[in-house]
């Protein structure tokens, strides 16, 4: 369970999250939508603290994890995290981008790390390219690699930050299959995304964010049929 | 051409002794350099303001003075000030080689690591990573690839310049040169000798850094 109270963050004089709080229960896929600059990314990284929040408090299964003293590692392996922009490590292959995080962090064999890996990139669709290196993959390869490689430290939650936004269309969807597939495991799923129609039909509820608020916290039918605010509104009759 | 090597010919292999001499002070010193040079790039980018200050300091003072000042410092300044420690001009030389050039190494890799990608170490923190395994599996070897022209480059200069021990009376190829010179009255022959040495050391390591250079493309 994730719990999220009031939570302030500031970069320069610019306020970009003004006091968000939330709960997400265990399995829950949100969806979190809202225009450009309205603190999205922003409230994402806060929660495996990439961004550290100015003020306010962020709880994952129960523990604490703004306090200073916390083991931000250890929230970390059980919190995975997918960018925009894949960040897969270049200079190591498809399965060393896999097993380095599960040998390194969680002291796992290689043997053992290698053969889930093979178990995730079958699952992604990639087992083939184990062996290559992320320049040899396209756009939508390297992001089910990142979700893999992700996955390989079995975290509790999974957090993507606009997974599909920097990809050619034709590959959107299956970055978007694998995340489908994903949501039928039980994963607690966070999701910044563009893609509403992928929105409305895997996740729970919609985070509607505008201006470092959220403004809207709705189920998806609810969302999209008739939003409450005006600025929800205004932002779906653009973008649908 | 008023020129015989003939006469310095029997001294030839006295000037190629030398060659040990130079490359013996090269070596250590571009792997001690490397080492304190990459420990000064990590404190530079460690976020610990004493400690940048420091390593700002040490980078200003050993690039804002002439390396031939460091070095007679070191050799005649050291067992002035402490009289109980002998040196000998080889560990000078190296001692004034190794933190010259780590000051410009420091430099180099600093500018190296801050290309990475910012990406790469929010992935390696995203997955739990710590910064010590973050820094040497992830963001080394990549600052590494990207810097490895900038490195040889450095290599290659302290090499040649490490012809300037001869200041302080270490028999490398330079000093060989000279000495032979003075014994043979044939000043210019030796020190063409001692050019062309020089130059060849040079081109092999010019050749080996490609090869390193294409090594580690691995994966581009």
């Amino acid at each position: 369970m994730i719990k999220v109270q009031d939570l302030h963050k500031t970069f320069g004089n610019n306020e970009v999250l003004k006091g968000i709080s939330t709960t997400v229960q265990d399995g829950e896929i949100i969806a979190i939508i809202g225009p450009s600059g309205s603190g999205k990314s922003t409230f994402l990284r806060c929660i495996n603290m990439l961004e550290t929040p100015t003020s306010g408090d962020i709880q994952i299964n129960d523990q604490l994890i703004t306090e200073k003293k916390t083991d931000l590692l250890k929230i970390r392996e059980k919190v995975g995290m997918v960018f925009q922009h894949f960040h897969l490590f270049p200079h190591k292959t498809v399965m060393e981008n896999l097993t380095y995080a599960p040998m390194k962090v969680l002291k796992i064999s290689k043997e053992n790390a290698e053969k889930r890996g093979e178990e995730l990139l079958k699952q992604v669709g990639l087992l083939e390219k184990k062996d290559e290196y992320p320049n040899r993959l396209s756009g939508g390869q390297k992001q089910r690699v990142a979700i893999a490689r992700a996955l390989a430290m079995e975290p509790d939650l999974m957090l993507f930050d606009e997974p599909t936004s920097a990809l050619d269309p034709e590959m959107v969807k299956e970055v978007l299959d694998v995340m489908k597939s994903l949501t039928k495991t039980g994963m607690t799923m966070l999701i910044v995304t563009h893609e509403m129609g992928f929105a409305r039909e895997v996740a729970d509820r919609i985070f509607f964010l505008d201006g470092g608020q959220l403004i809207e916290d709705a189920a998806p039918t609810d969302f999209f049929n008739n939003p409450s605010t005006q600025r929800a509104k205004d932002f779906l009759e653009k973008v649908l | 051409m008023n020129l015989d090597f003939s006469a310095i010919a029997d001294s030839i292999p006295y000037i190629l002794k030398g060659i040990g001499v130079t490359l013996e002070i090269a070596a250590f010193a571009c792997v001690f350099g490397f080492i304190l040079g990459v420990l000064l790039s990590l404190i530079k980018l460690s976020g610990i303001k004493p400690l940048q200050w420091l390593a700002d300091f040490y980078t200003s003072v050993f690039r804002g003075t002439p390396l031939v000042l460091q070095l007679i410092i070191i050799y005649m300044g050291i067992p002035q000030m402490f009289p109980s420690i002998d040196i000998s001009p080889m560990p000078a030389a190296i001692l004034a080689f190794s933190l010259n050039s780590a000051a410009y190494i420091s430099e180099i890799i600093r500018g190296g690591i801050m290309a990475v990608d910012k990406g790469q170490s929010e992935a390696a923190q995203a997955l739990g990573v710590s910064y010590t395994s973050m820094m040497k599996d992830i963001i080394l070897p990549q600052a590494l690839k990207n810097i490895i022209p900038a490195l040889m480059n450095e290599f290659i200069s302290l090499t040649k310049e490490s012809a300037i021990v001869t200041v302080i009376g270490a028999l490398d190829i330079m000093r060989r040169a000279y000495i032979v010179g003075g014994a043979t009255f044939h000043y210019i022959e030796p020190l063409l000798v001692a050019g062309l040495i020089y130059y060849i050391i040079v081109l092999i390591l010019s050749y080996a850094g490609k090869l390193v250079e294409k090594r580690m493309r691995i994966g581009d």
